[in-house]
C-alpha cells in the first residue's frame, strides 16, 4: 500500500512541447516533446502527435523530475488558520513538488491510526499533491511510550517522527530502532540535546555573545547524532536525520555511512544560504530550530550537499501566525516557510553563483528525498507516473507576503528577488499547478 | 483669503526633525558620543540653577514604558523629560492591558494614537525596542531589551568616567561578573571600545559568552586581572536570569569567595562602579560599596543629564541646537 495520499483523479493526457528535458538520473538531458497519456509518461521524442492532448509550451523550459518534500508541517489538525492540508498542498504544487511528507507534531499529535485516518480521508478529498504523514515515534511526541507503530503502518504512516522534539532517551530510542523495523518504515530525528540547547535562541557563536541571545550550541545537535547514529550501528537499522545545521553532525553522518550505517540526511534551503549573521537584524522570520549557524557551518553543509553525504533538500516548511511572528525576537516561535521559495532560493543563491550543478539540486529535490524514505523516485522515462516539474531559470520575481498560496507568509525571503520559477507542476499524472 | 493662525507661532512645537532611535550604541558613531557628553554637561551645569526646570522640550511627549523593573532608569527617563518640559506618561505593565494579554504591537499601537514623541521601553525580550520602531511613528529609545542593550546606561557610564577622570581613550576598564545576562555590559564594551578604552572581562566560565572576544575585548576568568584596570566596572549577578539547577557558579558564597570585589583585590586610585540595584556581599562587599570614593552614586546623578541629553538630541538636530542650548543656559 502506498504511503502517500491525494485526490484520486483520472490522469491528463498532455504533451510538453520542446522544454530541455532534464533528468539526471536517466541520463537525459535533451530539447524533447514529452507525452504524458493518462498521467503516465508515455513517449519522449521530437515532434511527438498531439493527438487532442493538453499541449504546455515548453520552449526555454527546463522540465525536470518534479520535486518531494520530505520535511512540511501541515498544521492539521489544531492550526487550520496557518495552514491546511489544502493550501499547504497548494503551496507545494507552486513551489514544484509533487510530493510531500508531513510531521506528526500537531494537536493532537498524530500518535493513534484515528487522527492518522482521518488525515488520510481528507487528504483524498483536498490534497493538490500526494501526501505522506509520518506519525509520532511516542506517544504525544512526550518521549516516554512508544506509539503503536505497527498498527499506524497498517493505517498508511509514512514514517515516524517525534519531529520538534528530540527522543531525549537513549533507551526510548533503542527501542523505537528495534520495533520501527517490523514495520519497514524510516525513523527521522530531531537531534537536539535538550539540556544543551535549554535557553538558546540563536547559533551559540560570536553574534549570540554580542547581542545577548542565550545560545544553542552545534555540539547540542550533534552529540544526540553521534548518539544515535550508535545506536543505529548497533541495532543495524536505518535512520534519517532531519534538518542538519552544523559541521560536527555532518562529519558524524560521514563517519558513520563510512562504516556502513544505513542513514541519511536532510538541509533546509535556509541553512544553505545563510548565517547567523542574519539574525542581526532581530527579525522573527530568521528564528528556526536548528538556528542557522556560522560560516563554517554553511560550507560544510553546501559541500554535503554537493557530493551526496546529504541527499535530501527539505523545506521545514514551518508556518506561523502573522501575530506570532509579529512579536520580540525572543518570543517569537521558531520555523519559516519554504514550500514555495525552495527551489529559487537555491537556484539563485547556490546554483548560480556556482557552488552547486543545476543537475545535482535537482536531483537533491527529488530522487535524493525520495530514497531517503524508500518512495518511488520521480523519473522521466516511459512507463513512469507523470511527476514533473517545468521550471523558467530565467524569470526573476519578488517575493512578497501577498503571493504566497500557503496560509502563513513567515518567509525569510520577504523582499528579496530570486531567479528561477515554477511555471508547471504535474503531480501523480494530474496538473497540480499552472503559473 | 489670509492665513487664518489659530495657534500663535511661538506655541507651536518646532518642526519635528528626521525621525532616529536610539536602541543599541551601534546607532551610534563616535561623534555622536562625544556630543551627547558635551550635551549631558551642559544639562548639568543649568541644573546648579535655582530654577532647573528647561523649557527647551514643551509641548513634547516622552511616553515611558517598562516591562520590567526599574527604579533608576525609570525614574531618571521620566525625571530628565520633565525637566525639558515635556509631558510625559508612565505605563508600567503591571496593572496595565498587558495583564488582560495584550500584544507588545497592539499597545504600542494604542500609545502611538497619543502621537508621543519619544516612546522608551525597557522589555524582557531582545528586539522589543525594534518592534516599537517599526510599528510606531515615534523616537524610540531602548532603556533595555533582555540581555541585549542598555544604551543609555553606557552613555551615562561614560560620562561618569570622563568626568572623574578626563578622559576615556587609553583608559583599561575591567568588566567583573555576570557578563552572560548583562545588557550593561554588552552596551558597555561596544561603547568603551568606541571611544578607545581597553576592555578586559572578568568572571566564572560559564559567565563568560562564548565569542564574545569578537566584540574586541579580552576575557579572563582570574580577578586578579582587575589590579591592571583604571575602573572596576562591577555586574550584579542576575540570579532572577537564572533558572534553578544552571550551574553557572556552585553557589553566591563561593562565587563571593572567587570573584567578589573587595578592598583587598582593590589598589588605590581605582575607580569602582556598578550599574545597581547591588548584592552586597555577594559581586561587591559592603565596604567597597560604602567607600566615598567609588563612583556609584555619580552613575545615577550623570543618569538624569546623559537621559535629558538622549531626549533633547533626538528631539533636535544635533550640533547646532547644542551650541545654541548652551547659549540659553549660560
Amino acid at each position: 500500500m502506498s504511503v502517500l495520499h491525494g485526490k484520486t483523479a483520472p490522469g491528463e493526457d498532455l504533451v510538453v512541447r520542446g522544454a530541455r528535458v532534464l533528468d539526471p538520473a536517466e541520463g537525459l538531458d535533451a530539447v524533447l516533446d514529452v507525452r504524458v497519456d493518462g498521467g503516465v509518461i508515455a513517449q519522449l521524442g521530437e515532434r511527438l502527435a498531439v493527438n487532442g492532448h493538453r499541449v504546455v509550451d515548453g520552449e526555454g523550459l527546463v522540465l525536470a523530475p518534479a520535486f518531494v518534500d520530505p520535511h512540511v508541517h501541515l498544521r492539521t489538525p489544531g492550526r487550520e488558520d496557518e495552514e491546511t492540508i489544502a493550501s499547504g498542498t497548494a503551496a507545494a504544487a507552486a513551489g514544484g513538488f509533487c510530493a510531500i511528507l508531513a510531521m506528526p507534531n500537531t494537536d493532537p499529535v498524530v500518535d493513534s491510526a484515528a487522527v492518522l485516518e482521518g488525515l488520510i480521508e481528507a487528504a483524498r478529498l483536498e490534497a493538490e499533491v500526494p501526501v505522506g504523514f509520518l506519525a509520532a515515534i511516542s506517544k504525544g511526541q512526550l518521549g516516554e511510550e512508544l506509539t503503536e507503530m505497527g498498527e499506524l503502518a497498517d493505517a498508511g504512516a509514512a514514517g515516524f517522527s517525534d519531529d520538534g522534539r528530540p527522543v531525549v532517551s537513549a533507551g526510548l530510542m533503542r527501542r523505537a530502532l528495534q520495533y520501527a523495523s517490523t514495520t519497514g518504515l524510516r525513523l527521522a530525528l530531531h537531534e537536539e540535546e535538550p539540556t544543551l540547547s535549554k535557553g538558546g535562541h540563536v547559533h551559540e557563536g560570536t553574534v549570540s555573545a554580542e547581542l545577548g541571545f542565550g545560545g544553542y550550541p552545534s555540539v547540542g545537535e550533534s552529540l544526540m547524532v553521534e548518539r544515535d547514529l550508535a545506536l543505529a550501528a548497533y541495532e543495524g537499522q536505518p535512520l534519517h536525520l532531519l534538518h542538519l545545521s552544523a559541521r560536527e553532525s555532518v562529519e558524524a553522518l560521514v563517519r558513520a555511512r563510512a562504516a556502513g550505517v544505513q542513514a541519511t540526511g536532510e538541509v533546509t534551503p535556509h541553512h544553505l544560504v545563510l548565517t547567523d549573521e542574519a539574525v542581526r537584524s532581530l527579525d522573527p522570520n530568521l528564528k528556526m530550530s536548528p538556528p542557522l549557524r556560522s560560516e563554517d557551518d554553511r560550507k560544510a553543509l553546501v559541500e554535503a550537499l554537493r557530493n551526496g553525504d546529504i541527499c535530501a533538500v527539505a523545506s521545514d516548511h514551518a508556518p506561523h501566525a502573522r501575530h506570532e511572528k509579529e512579536a520580540p525576537f525572543e518570543a517569537a516561535p521558531f520555523g519559516v516557510t519554504g514550500l514555495e521559495t525552495a527551489f529559487a532560493a537555491l537556484y539563485t543563491h547556490l546554483v548560480l553563483p556556482g557552488a552547486l550543478r543545476l543537475e545535482t539540486l535537482l536531483e537533491r529535490m527529488s530522487a535524493g528525498p525520495a530514497r531517503a524514505y524508500a518512495l518511488e523516485p520521480p523519473r522521466i522515462a516511459a512507463g513512469a507516473p507523470a511527476n514533473l516539474v517545468l521550471l523558467d531559470l530565467e524569470r526573476s520575481w519578488r517575493v512578497s507576503a501577498e503571493g504566497f498560496r500557503s496560509r502563513s507568509a513567515n518567509s525569510w525571503l520577504l523582499g528579496e528577488t530570486l531567479r528561477g520559477s515554477v511555471v508547471t507542476t504535474v503531480a501523480a499524472g494530474r496538473v497540480a499547478f499552472s503559473a | 483669503m489670509p492665513d487664518i493662525h489659530v495657534v500663535s507661532d511661538d506655541l507651536r512645537p518646532p518642526a519635528r526633525p528626521p525621525r532616529r532611535h536610539l536602541l543599541s550604541i551601534e546607532d551610534l558613531s563616535r561623534d555622536d558620543v562625544e556630543r551627547l557628553l558635551a550635551t549631558a554637561h551642559t544639562f548639568e551645569r543649568s541644573l546648579e540653577r535655582e530654577v532647573k526646570k528647561l523649557p527647551t522640550l514643551r509641548g513634547r511627549t516622552v511616553i515611558t514604558l517598562f516591562y520590567e523593573s526599574s527604579t533608576r532608569t525609570s525614574s531618571s527617563f521620566e525625571l530628565a523629560a520633565k525637566r525639558l518640559s515635556a509631558d510625559t506618561m508612565s505605563i508600567k505593565a503591571a496593572g496595565s492591558s498587558v495583564d488582560k494579554g495584550e500584544s507588545l504591537k497592539d499597545t504600542a499601537l494604542t500609545l502611538d494614537a497619543y502621537d508621543p514623541d519619544v516612546i522608551v521601553i525597557r522589555h524582557p525580550q531582545i528586539g522589543a525596542p525594534q518592534l516599537v520602531a517599526r510599528v510606531t511613528g515615534a523616537h524610540v529609545v531602548n532603556a533595555g531589551d533582555g540581555k541585549h542593550q542598555h544604551p543609555t546606561q553606557a552613555l551615562l557610564d561614560l560620562y561618569t568616567i570622563k568626568a572623574e577622570l578626563g578622559r576615556i581613550e587609553g583608559l583599561h576598564v575591567a568588566i567583573v561578573g555576570d557578563v552572560l545576562h548583562s545588557r550593561v555590559a554588552r552596551s558597555n564594551i561596544q561603547a568603551l571600545r568606541l571611544m578607545g578604552a581597553r576592555v578586559t572581562l572578568v568572571g566564572p566560565p560559564a559567565l563568560l559568552p562564548r565569542g564574545i572576544e569578537a566584540m574586541g575585548c579580552e576575557t579572563t576568568t582570574e580577578i586578579g586581572a582587575i589590579a591592571d584596570a583604571d575602573v572596576v566596572y562591577v555586574l550584579r549577578m542576575q540570579q532572577e536570569r537564572m533558572e534553578a539547577g544552571s550551574n553557572f557558579v556552585p553557589s553566591l558564597r563561593e562565587y563571593a569567595a572567587r570573584w567578589g570585589v573587595t578592598a583587598a583585590r582593590l589598589r588605590p586610585g581605582q575607580k569602582v562602579m556598578h550599574p545597581g540595584p547591588i548584592n552586597r556581599g555577594v559581586e561587591l562587599s559592603a565596604d567597597v560599596a560604602d567607600r566615598a570614593d567609588t563612583l556609584i552614586q555619580d552613575q545615577v546623578r550623570a543618569g538624569l543629564v546623559t537621559r535629558m541629553a538622549v531626549l533633547y538630541d533626538l528631539l533636535t538636530q544635533g550640533p547646532a541646537p547644542v551650541r545654541e542650548l548652551e547659549e540659553a543656559v549660560a
